[in-house]
């Protein structure tokens, strides 16, 4: 093994510029991939963190009746927790209403939230310390759909839980940024208690969002759905994301080994004398498939050290200084911060590694699989192929 | 003492002056209600860049039962609704499927126009659910009315308050106004044209306004209307949907 790569080494130093060209377009490929692999990575982090620090918590204790999906269980799915359960959770009442921006009418979710709850990024504190009759938090993707800036009055309808129409002017309080699409858009935050008197759903709350303290215990009529359970639909939106994306790094990874498989195989029809001689003196077919395997597979780690050498300052950068978007997120109603900073984990390195040496060394034995058919004295005279 | 006197004779005028509520909305009633009725006509939607209008017929039985078939135009045409009591079906010719309308759906405009499909589900006897009051006498389009003031009387009525505008020779309300708790108010219905079918008057232009919105309202305007014909039973059913 020692000699078949020794070999390898110095065949492919002395072919010059034909080894390096064909290593860079591998390394193409593994630059890519680490690319665009740490960019989902860092996607995913940042998408899973400020899902957490904005709408899951650790996790939603849900009222049975309640499906988030499903806005036609918001009329029913609510209901009173009792007293000691409560600890470490955080009330969110749910309703329908109706908002009349300028003149437009546009169905909205009132959302109840405590003044001074702090387990979510919500910044509720605001409508504590407002002195408006009835003060609002606005996303900023909301305010600007609805053409409402801070202090606006605007006109908000909505059916108590009898069914009767009640109609007041609320006051923008204030307008929050977030990258969660699922807080802003068509959303209308008010104080829960204000949210219950206007409803007459009086202690009552949709969902609780727990906090890291909180332990989940079983309570009739409430279901607890935990923060990895909450977070699925994000990470399977991006993990489909990467998938989908994966064709495209493959692709060039195919050209990659393309050009390799090609090389050798003109290498071996270039190299019959030198085949034969190697039979001749003694290796086995078997040893001679392994020597010129082998050189196959060390384009890959020449790929690699050529692809560490341009794509390591490019990485470092991107995962400190982020990659911006000129399209925000919340128009396509997927978490995504406006700038994405890159994760490159030790596993990924490893696996791009390896894909990249046992693709090659593969497609180097393809090309190489000939040489167990070759008659070598036929070799000797370059005439087995 | 004297304060009280003239209290006294306030009321007691007041009383004299005005009829009994509750005989005004019961002759609205025996005006507008039929045991059946069929209609004809079209819905005027009023948009912010251009108007729509869609002909309709509808078939209704006491307060209850009501089908509604859409003809014009061809977007339209063959979608169809049954109301029976308090649900509600839609069946769309495009998707050849019959949806049960219900919560969050019900809060969506009927073809664009003012008009919630929620306010299509109201259909109980003002009397049943508000006590009434007349407050006073105003002329709207040349026809003096009284001047009713509605205020609920159970919890789980859509408008706590009406104040409706009645003809006090013909029984035909001319107005409108629907108002939210908060005592905002958010509809307006103006009805005009009225027109004498049989022995009773009817009107048949009604335009029905969300005053919340900018925009002018939607218009009824019923161009045939049967009172107290036979309706075959097979119209209020779902099958009656997709016929």
């Amino acid at each position: 093994m020692k000699l078949a790569l020794k070999l390898a080494y110095k065949n492919l130093i002395r072919a010059g510029l034909k080894t390096w060209l064909n290593a860079l377009a591998l390394s193409f490929a593994f630059v890519l991939i680490i690319f665009y692999n740490g960019m989902i990575d860092g996607w995913n982090n940042e998408a899973r963190q400020d899902a957490i620090a904005w709408e899951y918590g650790t996790g939603h204790l849900r009222n049975a009746a309640y499906d988030p999906m499903d806005p036609f269980t918001i009329q029913d799915g609510h209901g009173v927790l009792p007293e000691q359960y409560r600890e470490h959770l955080t009330p969110i009442l749910v309703w329908q209403g109706t908002l009349y921006p300028h003149g437009r009418m546009m169905p909205v979710l009132i959302k109840g939230i405590e003044p001074g709850q702090t387990t979510v990024k919500i910044p509720s504190g605001v409508l504590k310390n407002s002195t408006a009759g009835y003060p609002v938090l606005l996303g900023r993707k909301m305010a600007e759909s609805a053409g409402l800036k801070e202090g606006d009055q605007v006109l908000l309808r909505w059916r108590d839980r009898n069914g009767t129409f009640d109609a007041v002017e609320v006051t923008v309080a204030g307008i929050f940024e977030t990258n969660v699409p699922f807080v802003d858009g068509g959303q209308v935050w008010i104080a829960l208690n204000t949210l219950r008197k206007m409803t007459g759903l009086t202690d009552e709350a949709t969902f609780f969002i727990a906090d890291e303290n909180y332990t989940p215990t079983p309570v009739d009529g409430w279901t607890f759905v935990d923060q990895k359970m909450l977070l699925k639909p994000v990470t399977n939106l991006i993990n489909a994301k990467k998938y989908g994306a994966a064709f495209m790094y493959l692709l060039l990874l195919a050209i990659g080994l393309l050009v390799i498989f090609d090389t050798q195989a003109f290498s071996i029809f270039r190299r019959q004398k030198e085949i034969g001689t190697h039979i001749a003196m003694g290796m086995t077919r078997g040893e001679v498939i392994r020597m010129f395997t082998v050189e196959g597979a060390m384009y890959s780690i020449f790929a690699i050290i050529l692809g560490g050498i341009y794509g390591a300052p490019l990485f470092i950068y991107l995962a400190k200084n982020g990659i911006s978007f000129p399209v925000s997120g919340d128009t396509m109603g997927i978490i995504i911060a406006p700038t994405i900073y890159s994760i490159y984990s030790t596993a990924l390195i490893v696996k791009t590694f390896l894909l990249l040496v046992i693709s090659a060394t593969l497609v180097s034995l393809l090309a190489t699989r000939k040489i167990a058919g070759m008659n070598p004295v036929e070799a000797l005279k370059g005439k087995a192929l | 003492m004297n304060a009280f006197i003239l209290l006294l004779i306030s009321v007691l005028w007041t009383g004299l002056k005005f009829p009994d509520p509750n005989m005004i909305l019961d002759r609205v009633d025996q005006n507008m209600l039929s045991t059946t009725k069929i209609l004809e006509g079209r819905m005027i939607v009023y948009g912010k860049r251009n108007t729509r209008i869609i002909t309709f017929r509808s078939y209704s039985e006491g307060i209850h039962k009501s089908f509604t078939e859409y003809l014009t135009p061809a977007r339209e045409a063959g979608t169809k609704m049954l109301k029976l009591k308090d649900n509600l079906w839609i069946y769309s010719p495009a998707a050849d499927r019959i949806i049960q309308l219900s919560g969050h759906m019900l809060k969506q405009s009927v073809m664009g126009s003012d008009m919630s499909y929620e306010d299509m589900m109201e259909d109980r006897k003002m009397k049943d659910v508000y006590d009434a009051t007349v407050t006073g006498e105003e002329t709207v389009d040349g026809r003096k009315c009284w001047i009713l003031e509605l205020n609920a009387k159970v919890e789980d009525v859509a408008y706590e308050k009406m104040k409706i505008w009645v003809d006090q020779l013909r029984y035909v309300p001319l107005r409108e106004e629907l108002y939210a708790k908060s005592g905002q108010l958010l509809k307006r219905v103006v009805m005009s044209d009225v027109k004498r079918f049989g022995d009773r008057w009817y009107p048949t232009k009604i335009n029905y306004k969300d005053v919340l919105k900018n925009g002018k309202g939607t218009d009824f305007i019923i161009t045939r209307l049967q009172l107290g014909v036979k309706i075959d039973e097979y119209i209020f059913t779902k099958a009656a949907l997709k016929k």
